[in-house]
């Protein structure tokens, strides 16, 4: 352990012995990941409690970073955390929002929540044979409950509904200047079917594999709320209907799981209102496009020597991935009888 | 004319030594981009096998299409231009046709054992 290291680790173990005061010492301190908006770490508090698993996430370095177009800040995340956990989503616990006088930059401690995230086990594996049924259902319910909190004490989230998330990917595609015609049909499919006024309501923004933290008993956790906005509430079913988080399982629409049926049911049945397979299908086929564009950036992080891995130059060629899915989405086969 | 090995088999040489050879030498994020650079090297091989041949079927499709002739690049230039401008209609038939064959051709070089294109329902059974 460096120096800086050894700094960070006893300045993290003062912040906890004083928000779980009867923790003493941390233990298992090891980094799970890193990106550019936000590090995360795993550790244990040790005490006369016994052990309690957590886990910080904060500012990459401790320094607090520019907000950017999409992601929230560290504080405005935790905030939604809480408020998610008040309407009976299943989230972490957050046990303490960092301070300046923490030492530690922005960011929060929060549970740490036992489960699985790995899509190819959660769909493939035996022990989540009975629960895969259930989910399109749970995450139905889930997204309803979501979609219901009070968001007038996160005055701060961008407000992007439909036209805004087409222009924002619109101006990143042109931006690229390279030509992808099936990307040109999908924004004027899009554009032609804009929702009509939907209510606003927040938005968790990045919902699928990855962020669901699933045990054999359903979804223990809704994971990394960073991109969380106010938009329509669509946008959060389609997302997890796009083919490339059904991790081959392509005949099970939503999340390689499950059926639109199931997840319209559990959103209705939570008292969500108003949703229709159309609109799921316009936010579906927009996930796509998007994800296909989110390719090209990572393509650009590589081109424009930001990042130089063989893994971002090689995601490139992932975008003709969204072009054969929005190609089935929007010139469906007709089968004929 | 090159010599002997073709740059296909010289791409599949250096493929097979990454995955046979340096991967189990390899752990954690090394492995994980030595398996990345295997797919790399598998797409490079498989465009340098169907490339010529589905560039220049996209070429022919896209000169019926828009009546015009230029380089590949300016040809798909032309094509997102009069989509964005309205001047094709989105349910043309013979746009349909053009961006299913090509995109089917571009896939079955970059990702041939994804979900979206092994069921396709466009795709012919082989």
């Amino acid at each position: 352990m460096s120096a800086s290291e050894s700094d960070f680790a006893s300045t993290l173990e003062c912040v906890v012995a004083r928000v779980l005061p009867r923790a003493t010492s941390l233990g298992g301190l090891r980094r799970l990941s890193g990106g550019a908006s936000q590090e995360t770490w795993s550790f244990d508090a040790v005490g006369a409690n016994g052990v309690t698993p957590l886990i910080l996430r904060r500012a990459p370095g401790g320094k607090p970073i520019q907000r950017s177009a999409t992601a929230v800040g560290l504080p405005t995340e935790a905030r939604a955390i809480r408020l998610a956990a008040a309407a009976g989503v299943p989230v972490p616990p957050i046990h303490h929002v960092l301070e300046s006088e923490d030492g530690l930059g922005p960011g929060y401690i929060m549970g740490r929540v036992e489960g699985e995230t790995i899509a190819r086990k959660i769909l493939r594996d035996e022990a989540f044979a009975a629960t895969r049924p259930k989910l399109a259902r749970q995450c139905g319910q889930i997204l309803a409950r979501i979609h219901k909190i009070d968001r007038s004490t996160l005055s701060e989230l961008h407000v992007v509904p439909a036209r805004a998330q087409i222009d924002q990917y619109r101006t990143i595609y042109d931006s690229y200047d390279h030509p992808h015609p099936v990307f040109e049909v999908a924004f004027k499919w899009l554009e032609r079917r804009l929702p009509e006024d939907p209510e606003l309501t927040l938005v968790h923004g990045d919902f699928r594999h990855g962020n669901l933290m699933i045990a054999p008993d359903g979804v223990r956790a809704v994971l990394d709320w960073e991109l969380v906005h106010v938009g329509d509430p669509a946008e959060d079913l389609g997302w997890i209907c796009v083919n490339s988080w059904r991790f081959g399982e392509t005949q099970k629409v939503v999340g390689g799981f499950g059926d639109v049926a199931d997840l319209l049911a559990g959103y209705a049945e939570a008292g969500g209102e108003g949703m229709t397979v159309e609109r799921v299908k316009f936010w579906e086929t927009f996930g796509t496009l998007k994800w296909g564009i989110m390719c090209m950036t990572m393509y650009q992080a590589f081109a424009q020597g930001a990042d130089r891995t063989v893994e971002r130059a090689t995601i490139g060629r992932r975008s003709s991935e969204t072009e054969i899915d929005l190609i089935n989405l929007l010139y469906p086969k007709v089968v004929q009888p | 004319m090159m010599d002997q090995p073709s740059a296909l088999e010289l791409v599949t040489a250096v493929r097979e030594f990454i995955e046979k050879h340096a991967m189990p030498e390899l752990h954690g994020r090394t492995a994980f981009h030595a398996r990345v650079a295997g797919n790399a090297l598998a797409i490079v091989a498989r465009e340098l096998e169907q490339g010529d041949e589905a560039n220049k079927a996209e070429k022919g499709r896209l000169k019926a299409l828009i009546g015009v002739d230029g380089t590949l690049e300016e040809l798909n230039r032309e094509l997102c231009r009069r989509i964005r401008s309205n001047s094709i209609a989105l349910d043309d038939q013979s746009l349909a046709a053009h961006l299913r064959e090509t995109t089917l051709a571009k896939v079955a070089i970059d990702q041939p054992t994804y979900s979206g294109f092994k069921y396709s329902p466009y795709r012919r059974q082989t």
